[in-house]
């Protein structure tokens, strides 16, 4: 019997994948249930900037006519993945949420994107962001806000806030991210579902739009630590066309997933764990986690990294200085949008103004005050001094512990408009995220439960550069141990009509 | 430590970004900025002497290739996205406007 397309976008991508390979359901079947299940939803969730539906389902047609001839199928053969709109496509526009780039069709796809497709997977349709991934909460859309899934009044983190939405939601069961300073983490956190930062340099970057070239990696949003591992296992990998992409091949993720945590030795950030304006739920579920882990057999100890705390401040001048001198290239003359003058550089600055939101505005500011002359050392050389100190500190914890625990969001959710008035109060729910994208190190947030407002909680594991085997079988192992199986309670009453 | 964020730094500051503020951003900005920096300079009380700065979070260097010519993105693909074009080139207001 052929399941329903409910039944369909309620499972995971290596259930699908499995399905679609072995007849049980068509890929265009699969791509259909999600097709309808986001326009009947994301009227509220607002998840997506653009739709892909044609060439979506003429990608899932492409899928079944491989198998009818009897070809092998790759590994996400026609599972829906929703992108955030960070990552150029061919065949469909790319914003960055920005008014500069609306309408802007790049000419190429990027690496992730074309390796996605090649491995059979579906691009379903592009996510909100926060504007060139600025910000914690998709609020600084240059378009709209997204709501998430859980409470329809409350952010769903960012900036990748589309992605973690639409997979909360089910309207995809894989979708990728950018993380400069917490982006797929936070998100993930927020919205119930597992989010990893990789390594940097594990995932290509070219054709992602650059926002902190030196912060900035891209990863996988997804249900399951499994589909986790999936998807990242079909992006990364050395890229001659991204210049800092590490040139060793990765060690597989998946096999050793389920080789548990016996014998690791894992601690426990005190600092993080301790964080400043942390919710007691969140500092419970880091507890829990902890309980699991020594369940499971590992050994499990508290670890001091003192430079944390300077972190959040180290990556407020090194994020925007990046930021002031990559998005120069928004100047009204190659693509997006152009404001009228009759001199060049009257141009590019009308242009820039009309184009930006206000926190891109505040962060080019910020960087290019930090890079101008009589304070770059006071500001930018001090920054990567502390970045260089912060690496010290984790290359000592990394001596007595495999990965480390903390929070991932020293909060749940907070309600939409909370904090748009307050930048400072904004950057801080990146606390717990920055220090990995400091380090160039990786990271996952998984699942914990709700808190008491029914809001998801998710707690992060850390692991030492190019440490995604062992960070997974880790976030593995709390995943069975906290046993999350909850989800939003999203339009289910709609849905039932129809 | 630096001095305190002013509106003349702000004004200085989004002629160099090239970015054409308007009077109530200038405003919001001098507030804003000033508020982040000092939260910012933080890091400037932390003794780093004789700590080298790190720029990059992996150590390569000098990553090269053979030198041999590949397909690059087609021309008049790239010029359709341009906001004007002439004769294979992307065209732009004057340049030299403030000297003329």
């Amino acid at each position: 019997m052929t399941p329903t397309g409910d039944e369909l976008t309620g499972r995971s991508a290596a259930e699908l994948a499995a399905m679609v390979r072995h007849g049980d359901v068509s890929a265009v079947e699969v791509t259909d249930a999600h097709l309808q299940r986001i326009a009947a939803l994301d009227g509220d969730v607002r998840a997506f900037l653009c739709v892909a539906e044609g060439q979506a389902r003429a990608a899932a047609a492409e899928v079944d006519g491989a198998r009818g001839r009897g070809e092998a199928l790759g590994p996400l053969a026609g599972v829906p993945v929703a992108v955030k709109d960070m990552f150029c496509t061919k065949d469909l526009p790319t914003t960055c949420a920005s008014r500069i780039l609306e309408g802007w069709r790049p000419p190429y796809d990027s690496t992730v994107v074309a390796r996605l497709r090649a491995a059979g997977a579906v691009v379903i349709g592009k996510t909100n962001l926060d504007e060139f991934a600025m910000g914690s909460s998709t609020e600084n859309s240059g378009f709209f806000p997204t709501a998430n899934p859980w409470d329809l009044g409350r952010v769903p983190g960012g900036s990748s806030g589309g992605s973690a939405a639409a997979v909360a939601a089910r309207f995809a069961p894989l979708a990728l991210g950018t993380d400069t300073g917490g982006s797929i983490r936070q998100p993930a956190a927020l919205c119930g579902v597992v989010g990893l930062r990789p390594t940097y340099g594990r995932v290509s970057r070219y054709g992602i739009v650059a926002y902190a070239s030196s912060l900035d990696q891209a990863g996988p949003f997804a249900t399951t630590v499994a589909d986790t591992a999936l998807l990242l296992e079909a992006m990364w990998g050395h890229d001659p066309c991204d210049s800092t992409s590490i040139p060793s091949a990765p060690e597989p993720v998946l096999a050793s997933l389920e080789d548990g945590v016996a014998g690791l030795r894992i601690g426990v950030v005190e600092e993080l764990a301790d964080v400043d304006g942390i919710q007691p739920e969140v500092r419970a579920a880091v507890e829990s986690a902890r309980r699991l882990f020594e369940k499971a057999g590992a050994e499990v100890d508290t670890v001091s990294v003192p430079s944390v705390e300077y972190g959040l401040s180290a990556y407020y001048v090194i994020a925007p200085a990046e930021a002031s001198s990559n998005l120069a290239r928004y100047d009204g003359v190659r693509y997006g949008l152009r404001a009228p003058a009759s001199e060049v550089a009257a141009m590019n600055a009308a242009t820039r103004e009309a184009g930006f939101g206000a926190e891109v505005k505040r962060r080019i500011m910020l960087g290019t005050y930090a890079l101008s002359a009589g304070y770059y050392d006071a500001y930018y050389g001090q920054a990567q001094r502390v970045r260089t100190l912060i690496i010290r500190d984790f290359a000592r914890a990394y001596e007595r512990f495999d990965v480390l625990l903390a929070p991932t969001s020293p909060t749940t959710a907070f309600e939409l408009g909370a904090k748009t008035s307050d930048p400072l109060a904004m950057y801080l729910s990146d606390v717990c995220t920055i220090p990995t994208n400091l380090t160039g190190a990786c990271a996952v947030s998984v699942p914990a439960g709700l808190d008491g407002a029914g809001l998801p909680i998710g707690v992060q594991v850390l692991a030492p550069a190019l440490g995604e085997a062992v960070l997974l079988r880790a976030a593995r192992c709390l995943e069975a141990g906290f046993n999350f199986t909850g989800r939003p309670n999203l339009g289910r009453s709609t849905l039932g009509e129809a | 430590m630096p001095n305190p964020l002013t509106r003349a730094d702000v004004e200085h500051v989004a002629r160099l970004a090239r970015l054409a503020l308007s009077e109530a951003e200038i405003e919001q900005f001098t507030v804003q900025l000033g508020a982040i920096l000092e939260h910012a300079a933080r890091v400037a009380a932390l003794d780093t002497a004789g700590v080298p700065p790190t720029s990059h979070p992996i150590p390569l260097a000098n990553v090269l290739r053979a030198d041999e010519p590949v397909p690059c993105l087609d021309r008049d693909v790239v010029l359709t996205m341009a906001p004007a074009a002439e004769d294979g080139r992307f065209r732009v207001p004057r340049i030299l406007g403030e000297e003329a």
